[in-house]
C-alpha cells in the first residue's frame, strides 16, 4: 500500500514559520523560534524525545564509568563521592528525565493522531509541561556547578535516587546538593501531571467519530491508564518532597529521626509513588508492543478487551505494591504477607499479556523488520524480569535479594530490556512517519545486534553476583569475594551496548538526510496514523477522519472483508 | 575458577556437616586464589558469600521456599521461551510473494485466554502459600531471653556491637537489657549443633542514617533504622568467619561497612568473651607508653573510649581490645603495623571520606600511638 508516494506537505497558509529543520530555508533563529513557541503536539513530541534521548546518553556515560569503576575489585577510578553522584544522577535522569519525557513524547505525537485529532485538547498546557520537565532537567544538572552553595559541601546530589531520609536531613546533606534533586523534581512533576490531565482529556473528548472506547487503539488506551497512574502517583512524592524541604528549612520534623520523626514514612511516600512509576516506565512499552506486534503478524491483536482489562489491572494492583520494596525495613509478618500477595498479583495480567503478543504472532506472517526484532527481544527480556520479579516478590527470598545486584539486574532487565527496547521499536517503526524516510535497515541491524547482546552480558551476570552478596550502590568491593568476573563481564557489556548507540544515533542522523522516502504507510499498518501524510500536516487531517472498527485501514484496504463485522 | 563462577549454583553444603570434605578441598582451592582471604588459622574465612549455601537455620528456610520459587520460575522460563521461539519459527512471512495474502485474521479465544488466565492463578496461589508460611516461620519465631543478645548500632561506617545481658523485666514484662562490654564491627558468637542450639538474637538500631545488616549465609538481611528497633536471630552450624555487607545506601563509605561474624566454638567463644570483659592492657613497653599519653592528651578521646581510662568518647569504636580484632576500619583492610600507622596518620587514605579526621599527628606521634594500639589486645 502506497509504496513509493512521495511526501508533500500540503499547502498551509496558516504556516508562518518552517515546519522543520532542514527542510526549508529558514534561518536558524528561525527555527529556534518555532520550537520556543511552538505548541503542535507532534513537534513538542519529538522535542521530548530528543531532549530524552540527550539526557540518556549523558546518564549512560555516567553508567559507563560506573561500570569501569567496578571492572576491578579496588579500583581507583573515580573516588566515592563523585561515584556516589554518578549513581545518584544516573538513576534519578534515566527515571524523570529520559523514561517519563520519552513516554510522554510518545504520547504527544501519537495520541492525537491515533484518535483522528487535530492536537491535544490544551495545547499551550501541552507547552507548559514540557518545558517544566526541560528546565527542572537542566536545574538538576545545574546542581554540578552550583551545588557547592554557601557550605561549599557537596556537589550534585549524592543520595541515591530514592533519598531516604534522614540521609537527605541538613545533618548528612549538608549544602545544597540535595535541594536541586528535591526542586527539579517537584518542577517536573508539576509538568508530567500537566501532561496526563492533558492526555485524559485528549482521548476521553477528542475521538473522531465512530471512535468508541472499545474501538480505541490499544496504544491510546495504555496511556489512558498510564495518564491516570501519572494523576495518581505523582502527588505524594510532591507531598513527601515539600515535607522534606521544611524538614531542612523550616525546622520540621517529619523526617528527623533524632526528634522523634520517622526515617521509614519517607520510604512509605516515596514507593507509594514509586511502585505505581514503574508501571508508569513499562506501561508505555506495552502500548507500542500492542501497535507493532500485530502490524508485523499481519493479524489483529489476539483478546482486545482482555488487554484493555490487564492493563487496568495491573495499574490498579500497582497502586497497592509498594511495601514491596520495603521487606527489610521490619514490618510485622502480616504486612510482609500482604504486600508480598499484592505483588504476586501482578502477575496474572502481566501474564496475560505475554500470552497474548505470542497469540497475535501464532497463525501469523511474521515479518522480522527491525521494530518487530526489538519486540521480540522484549519479549524474552521482559520474561526474564517478570519472572525475576517474582523471586522478588517472596519476601524471604528479598530478605536475600534486596539492595543486592540481583535487584540491579532485574530492574534492568525491565527497564533496558522492556522498556529501552520498546522505545527503540517504537523509533524504528514510526521514524517514518515522523520524517518521512525509513531508518537505515543495515546500520539498525548493527544497533540491535551489539545492543542486545551488550545488554545480556552486562546486566545476566549482575544476577549472580546479586546471589553471591553483591550489596548495590558500592563504589568498591574487596578482592576474594568470587564477585570479580562477573563484574568484569558486566564492564565488557557496556562497550557493545555503547557501540550499538552510537549506530543508532548514527541511523538516527544520517538518515535524516539520506534514508529511504517512506511514504505514507510503508508498514501495512492499520490504526490512523498511517493515513495521512510522512510527515502529517500541522492539522493532522486535511478532513477528519471516520472510523467502524478498531482497524479503519484495515477497513478500507480490505473492503470485502472489514473488522467492523466481527466487532 | 570455574567453580568460582559455578559456585552460587552448586552449593559446597547444604546441610549441618554434609559435604564437608568437599568444602575443606573448596576453601584450600580458594585461599590459592584469593591472597586476601587470610585469618586465624584454625577457623576457615568464608568470603563467598553465596546465599543458596546457607550455614544456619533462617537461611535455610529462606533457601528452601528460595528454590521452590526458583525451580518454578524456571519451569515457567522455559515453557513461555519454548512458545515464543515456535511461533517465531514456525510463522515467518514467506517473502514478498506470501505477504500479499493476509493470514487468517483472529481476534481472540475466550477459552484459550480463559486457560492463560486461571493457570497463573493457580501457580499464583503455591507461591502465595509458600512464601506466608516462612514468613511466619522466620519473623514469628519467638527467641528465649537466656539466648545471646548483642545489640548492633549503626554507625556511618562501623558497626558497634554491645553484648548484652538480661536485667529483670519492665512493667509491660519486655526484658530489661544491661550492656556487659561493647566491641566494633567483628560480631563473634557461638556455633550451634544437633545437641544444643545456641541461637544469637541481634537489636539492630542506628546512630545516625538508615543501614542494613546482611550477612547471607546467616540470615536474610534487616534494616538498621533510626528510631525504630529490629531484630534478626541465628544459629550458625560450622564455625568460621561469615563475611558480609551493609546492604542499604548510607553515605560515602557504604562500601567499606563491611561485616564480619566470627562463629567459634562454645570454649572459644567464652575466652573471648572472658578477653573483652577484661580492663584494658596497661602498656609496659616505653614507646607504647608514651603512645598512651599523646592518646590521652589530644582529642582522640574525645570519640573513642578506652575502658578505664578518661578516654570515654562514644562517637567512635571503643578501642578497649581494640588489637583483639583481626581487621580495621570495619573491613577496610586487615590489621598491621603498616596499615593501623597508615590509618593513625590520615584515616582519609585507606578509607576516604570516613569521619575521623587527621589529627595532624608528628610521626613520632605516629609511631607511638600505633604502639600504643597494638598493644590493645
Amino acid at each position: 500500500m502506497a509504496h513509493g508516494s512521495t511526501t508533500t506537505v500540503p499547502e498551509d497558509d496558516f504556516v508562518i514559520t518552517p515546519t522543520r529543520p532542514g527542510e526549508e530555508k529558514g534561518t536558524w533563529s528561525a527555527v529556534i523560534q518555532d520550537l520556543l513557541f511552538t505548541v503542535d503536539h507532534k513537534k513538542l513530541g519529538l522535542m521530548y524525545i530528543g531532549s530524552g534521548l540527550i539526557f540518556f546518553v549523558i546518564a549512560g556515560l555516567m553508567a559507563a564509568a560506573i561500570r569501569l569503576q567496578l571492572a576491578i575489585p579496588n579500583a581507583h577510578f573515580i573516588s566515592p563521592d563523585v561515584y556516589n553522584r554518578f549513581f545518584t544522577m544516573h538513576g534519578t535522569a534515566m527515571v524523570f528525565l529520559v523514561g517519563m519525557p520519552i513516554i510522554f513524547g510518545m504520547a504527544n505525537y501519537l495520541v492525537p493522531i491515533m484518535i483522528g485529532a487535530r492536537d491535544m485538547a490544551f495545547p499551550r498546557l501541552n507547552a507548559f509541561g514540557f518545558w517544566m520537565f526541560f528546565f527542572s532537567g537542566w536545574f538538576l544538572y545545574f546542581s554540578y556547578f552550583a551545588g557547592p552553595g554557601l557550605y561549599n559541601a557537596g556537589s550534585a546530589p549524592d543520595i541515591g535516587w530514592f533519598a531516604y531520609s534522614p540521609l537527605t536531613s541538613k545533618a548528612f546533606s549538608r549544602g545544597h546538593s540535595s535541594d536541586y534533586w528535591t526542586l527539579a523534581l517537584l518542577a517536573s512533576g508539576v509538568g508530567s501531571v500537566a501532561t496526563a490531565l492533558n492526555i485524559i482529556v485528549t482521548t476521553i473528548s477528542l475521538r473522531c467519530k465512530g471512535m468508541t472506547l472499545g474501538r480505541m487503539p490499544l496504544f491510546v488506551w495504555t496511556f489512558l491508564v498510564v495518564a491516570f497512574l501519572v494523576i495518581l502517583a505523582i502527588p505524594p512524592l510532591s507531598a513527601c518532597q515539600i515535607m522534606l524541604i521544611l524538614d531542612r528549612y523550616l525546622g520540621a520534623k517529619f523526617f528527623d529521626t533524632q526528634a522523634g520523626g520517622s526515617a521509614i514514612l519517607w520510604q512509605h511516600f516515596f514507593w507509594i509513588f514509586g511502585h505505581p512509576e514503574v508501571y508508569i516506565l513499562i506501561l508505555p512499552g506495552f502500548a507500542a508492543m500492542n501497535e507493532i506486534v500485530p502490524v508485523f503478524s499481519r493479524k489483529p491483536i489476539f483478546g482486545y478487551p482482555i488487554m484493555v482489562g490487564a492493563n487496568v489491572m495491573i495499574a490498579f494492583i500497582s497502586l497497592g505494591v509498594w511495601a514491596h520494596h520495603m521487606f527489610t525495613v521490619g514490618m510485622t509478618s502480616l504486612g510482609n504477607s500482604f504486600f508480598a500477595i499484592s505483588t504476586m498479583l501482578v502477575a496474572v495480567p502481566t501474564g496475560i499479556k505475554i500470552f497474548n503478543w505470542i497469540g497475535t504472532m501464532y497463525g501469523g506472517k511474521i515479518r522480522f523488520e527491525l521494530p518487530m526484532l526489538f519486540c521480540i527481544a522484549f519479549l524474552f527480556q521482559f520474561l526474564i524480569a517478570g519472572l525475576t520479579g517474582i523471586m522478588l516478590s517472596v519476601a524471604p527470598f528479598d530478605w536475600q535479594l534486596s539492595d543486592s545486584y540481583f535487584v540491579v539486574a532485574h530492574f534492568h532487565y525491565v527497564l533496558i530490556g522492556g522498556l529501552l527496547f520498546t522505545i527503540f521499536a517504537a523509533i524504528y517503526f514510526w521514524y517514518p512517519k515522523a520524517f518521512g524516510r525509513m531508518l537505515s535497515h543495515k546500520l539498525g541491524m548493527w544497533h540491535f545486534v551489539l545492543f542486545t547482546l551488550g545488554f545480556h552480558l552486562t546486566f545476566l551476570p549482575q544476577h549472580v553476583s546479586g546471589f553471591l552478596g553483591m550489596p548495590r550502590r558500592i563504589y568498591t568491593y574487596e578482592a576474594g569475594r568470587g564477585w570479580e568476573a562477573w563484574n568484569m563481564m558486566s564492564s565488557i557489556g557496556v562497550i557493545f551496548q555503547a557501540a550499538g548507540i552510537l549506530f543508532f544515533v548514527w541511523n538516527l542522523i544520517y538518515s535524516y538526510k539520506k534514508g529511504k522516502i517512506a511514504g505514507d504507510d510503508p508498514w501495512d499498518a492499520w490504526t490512523l496514523e498511517w493515513a495521512t501524510t510522512s510527515p502529517p500536516p500541522d492539522y493532522n487531517f486535511e478532513k477528519t477522519p471516520e472510523v467502524r472498527s478498531r482497524r479503519p485501514l484495515w477497513d478500507l484496504k480490505h473492503p470485502e472483508d472489514p473488522d467492523w463485522k466481527y466487532e | 575458577m570455574i567453580r568460582r563462577l559455578l559456585s552460587p549454583f552448586f552449593p559446597t553444603s547444604q546441610f549441618p556437616g554434609a559435604g564437608k570434605s568437599c568444602l575443606s578441598i573448596f576453601w584450600a582451592a580458594l585461599a590459592l586464589i584469593a591472597p586476601a582471604a587470610v585469618a586465624s588459622a584454625d577457623e576457615p574465612n568464608r568470603p563467598i558469600a553465596n546465599m543458596f549455601d546457607p550455614l544456619s537455620t533462617p537461611a535455610r528456610m529462606i533457601h528452601e521456599s528460595s528454590l521452590l520459587v526458583s525451580l518454578i520460575c524456571l519451569v515457567i522460563f522455559l515453557i513461555v521461551t519454548g512458545m515464543l521461539v515456535y511461533v517465531v519459527f514456525k510463522f515467518p512471512s514467506k517473502g514478498a510473494a506470501d505477504d500479499r495474502k493476509e493470514p487468517p485474521q483472529v481476534y481472540g479465544s475466550s477459552q484459550i485466554e480463559l486457560a492463560w488466565t486461571v493457570i497463573p492463578i493457580l501457580i499464583t496461589i503455591v507461591l502465595i502459600l509458600v512464601t506466608t508460611r516462612t514468613i511466619g516461620e522466620i519473623q514469628d519465631r519467638k527467641i528465649p531471653n537466656a539466648a545471646l543478645h548483642v545489640r548492633v548500632i549503626g554507625h556511618q561506617w562501623w558497626w558497634e556491637l554491645q553484648y548484652l545481658t538480661q536485667n529483670g523485666v519492665d512493667k509491660e514484662g519486655n526484658p530489661v537489657w544491661k550492656t556487659d562490654f561493647v566491641t566494633a564491627n567483628e560480631l563473634h558468637i557461638p556455633v550451634s549443633d544437633k545437641n544444643s542450639v545456641r541461637p544469637t538474637e541481634l537489636i539492630l538500631e542506628s546512630a545516625d542514617v538508615i543501614h542494613s545488616y546482611w550477612v547471607p549465609q546467616l540470615n536474610g538481611k534487616t534494616d538498621v533504622v533510626p528510631n525504630h528497633t529490629n531484630h534478626m536471630w541465628l544459629d550458625p552450624w560450622s564455625t568460621g568467619t561469615y563475611f558480609g555487607n551493609c546492604a542499604e545506601y548510607c553515605g560515602t563509605q557504604h562500601a567499606n561497612m563491611l561485616i564480619r561474624v566470627m562463629v567459634q566454638t562454645p570454649e572459644d567463644f567464652a575466652k573471648w568473651v572472658a578477653n573483652q570483659k577484661a580492663p584494658s592492657v596497661i602498656p609496659t613497653d616505653s614507646v607504647a607508653l608514651q603512645g598512651q599519653k599523646d592518646f590521652f592528651g589530644n582529642s582522640c578521646v574525645n570519640c573513642h573510649k578506652v575502658d578505664g581510662t578518661v578516654a570515654v568518647g562514644t562517637f567512635g569504636p571503643n578501642l578497649t581490645h581494640f588489637a583483639s580484632r583481626s581487621w580495621l576500619g570495619s573491613g577496610v583492610a586487615l590489621q598491621n603495623q603498616a596499615d593501623i600507622r597508615d590509618w593513625v596518620r590520615d584515616p582519609n587514605h585507606l578509607k576516604p571520606g570516613v569521619l575521623m579526621p587527621d589529627m595532624q599527628l608528628s610521626e613520632p606521634q605516629i609511631d607511638q600511638i600505633t604502639a600504643y594500639l597494638m598493644t590493645l589486645k
